[in-house]
């Protein structure tokens, strides 16, 4: 419990809260991003540079692009949309705190990291490589033939029709 | 003697840290690292804006600055007291909250991705595993606070201007991180140390730049044509387009907020050229063998200073794309073009060496260049000419 970690923890704790209780849903998205950035910062400080760069890069600089992006195309004015209601924020709640409890259980009762001990493994950039490379090409392949087809099926809907015209 | 005066900058550093306690030794370095960034690249702005009015100026057959100071070397100085005294006006119905961090997230932002330039031997403030990935991923915050700039302003030709350059500037970044992946590849590390420590050496006279290989020349050009894309320069100024949406995002911006959007723009500029510089230009190393006895950090600068001119003399050249052209170029002909590349830079690394890969590599690079600015101009030449406004 370093002074960096409890740091890091209220940005990402606050920035998520603000995502949630915010009216603007521009705000939202912003305060969105500040939770993925303390998040991202959580990453680097473990050592695990790869992801946390990775989550920056895929999180701060691709879907919350993409989130405002939408609101600028869609929005003319900026709606103040109402928070939740009381019933759907009480579900909300019931629902948070069994997740909450569920995952504390787990953690409590699972593998102590005192057990682990030794030195961690290499998470560096080089040691991913060759683990996508080799061990997990079926998977990466997979998931790449996944996205060609999303990303064909997003051309064929944002295509314009011919005859059609505007 | 060439040794010392290469490593005064490491020593100098090391002789003030000497004298703080060993506990705060880490912190005193990276502060005073993070000093240095800041004045040096601050002083290489001024000198830049200073440098391209100039050029600017005789390009269009007029002096350009020529009243403050000798030459109008003291302009920036003039520049930056005016825009300190200007009265900061905000838009009343403008976001307050956001409109303020824009300017402060962008700057921030331009600065932290020099972290991990080398800009001389042993000259690097953090040597990270994937430098290269920082450099990107801190690089594409810079959109957001684009948007921030653009939305919060609440202005039509705000809106209007963010749109462009968060469309153009996802739309190069993509050439621009593929095309920088191959000098990645060659040198087999994300770190930009390792990636400039791979170029070194010289055959003849002549250094192992990723430059001088058919995948490094591809690669550098189609960087390059990124970064002017991603800096928002001319050609690709369609954000900014004073003609039609005034400055774009930053409109509603005065005094010295504006003047921050205006060096976070040319401290971007920097930077990609120094990344390019990094990957492809051998980073701190000189040209020739029998020149390495100049201190590296001067090449660096030098090579720095070079591409701030091409990039003057482009802007001085060239005139604005239309939206069209901009998204066609860069979807139909840098994207296929780097991906051709990466394949290139593949076959290079398992041909035999010598005159085979050269061949082979040149003559695919060269089909397939020539085969897509074919298809870029299908149709287009006789057609009667439309123009459509932001669509």
């Amino acid at each position: 419990m370093t002074i960096s970690f409890l740091l890091l923890a209220a940005i990402t704790i606050t920035g998520t809260a603000a995502a949630m209780s915010l009216k603007n849903a521009v705000h939202c998205i912003l305060a969105l991003t500040l939770g993925m950035v303390g998040l991202a910062a959580l990453y680097l400080q473990l050592g695990a540079e790869f992801v946390g760069l990775t989550q920056i890069l895929v999180y701060v600089g691709a879907v919350a692009i993409l989130a405002v992006f939408a609101i600028m195309m869609t929005r003319s004015r900026t709606s103040e949309t109402a928070a939740g209601s009381d019933p759907s924020r009480f579900s909300g709640l019931v629902t948070a705190l069994l997740l909450f409890t569920v995952l504390a259980v787990a953690i409590c009762t699972g593998i102590s990291s005192q057990t682990l001990g030794g030195t961690p493994p290499e998470a560096t950039v080089h040691a991913v490589g060759v683990a996508l490379m080799q061990r997990f090409i079926l998977p990466l392949e997979i998931i790449g033939v996944l996205l060609t087809a999303a990303l064909i099926g997003a051309g064929m809907l944002a295509i314009e029709e011919k005859g059609e015209g505007r | 003697m060439p040794e010392m005066i290469d490593q005064i900058f490491v020593r100098l550093m090391h002789w003030i840290i000497g004298y703080v306690p060993t506990s705060l030794q880490p912190l005193c370095s990276a502060i005073l690292s993070a000093v240095a960034i800041l004045v040096v690249f601050a002083t290489i702005f001024a000198i830049i804006t200073v440098l391209e009015r100039k050029g600017l100026g005789r390009m269009q057959n007029r002096y350009g600055p020529n009243r403050a100071g000798p030459w109008g070397l003291l302009q920036p100085a003039a520049d930056g007291i005016k825009s300190l005294t200007k009265e900061d006006i905000v838009p009343h119905s403008s976001d307050q909250l956001v409109h303020l961090m824009a300017p402060i997230l962008i700057v921030i932002t331009s600065f932290l991705v020099y972290a991990v330039v080398p800009v001389g031997k042993n000259m690097v403030m953090a040597d990270l595993n994937a430098g290269v990935l920082f450099f990107f991923a801190v690089g594409s915050m810079v959109e957001l606070s684009v948007f921030m700039a653009g939305w919060s302003s609440r202005s039509k030709y705000s809106l209007l201007g963010a749109m462009r350059a968060i469309a153009q500037m996802i739309s190069y970044e993509i050439p621009l991180v593929l095309s920088g992946v191959v000098a990645i590849m060659a040198a087999g590390s994300l770190s930009t140390v390792t990636i400039v420590n791979m170029q070194a050496g010289y055959t003849g006279i002549w250094p192992h730049w990723y430059l001088f290989t058919p995948w490094g020349i591809t690669g550098y050009i189609l960087f390059m044509i990124g970064a002017t894309a991603e800096s928002n320069r001319c050609p690709f100024d369609m954000p900014e387009g004073e003609s039609e949406i005034i400055a774009g995002y930053f409109i509603e911006y005065s005094g010295f907020k504006f003047a921050l959007f205006f060096v976070a723009e040319y401290l971007g500029m920097l930077a990609t050229s120094a990344m390019a510089i990094t990957l492809f230009l051998g980073g701190w190393a000189a040209p020739f063998s029998f020149l390495t006895w100049i201190p590296s950090w001067f090449w660096f600068f030098a090579k720095l200073l070079l591409m701030m001119m091409v990039f003057i003399w482009i802007r001085g050249t060239l005139p604005r794309l239309r939206m069209d052209q901009l998204m066609n170029f860069g979807w139909k002909f840098m994207l296929p073009l780097s991906l051709i590349n990466l394949f290139a830079a593949g076959l290079w690394h398992f041909l035999p060496s010598g005159p085979t890969r050269w061949s082979v590599d040149s003559l695919l690079l060269l089909l397939s260049c020539f085969l897509l600015s074919r298809g870029l101009r299908r149709n287009k030449w006789f057609q009667e000419r439309t123009y459509r406004f932001a669509s």
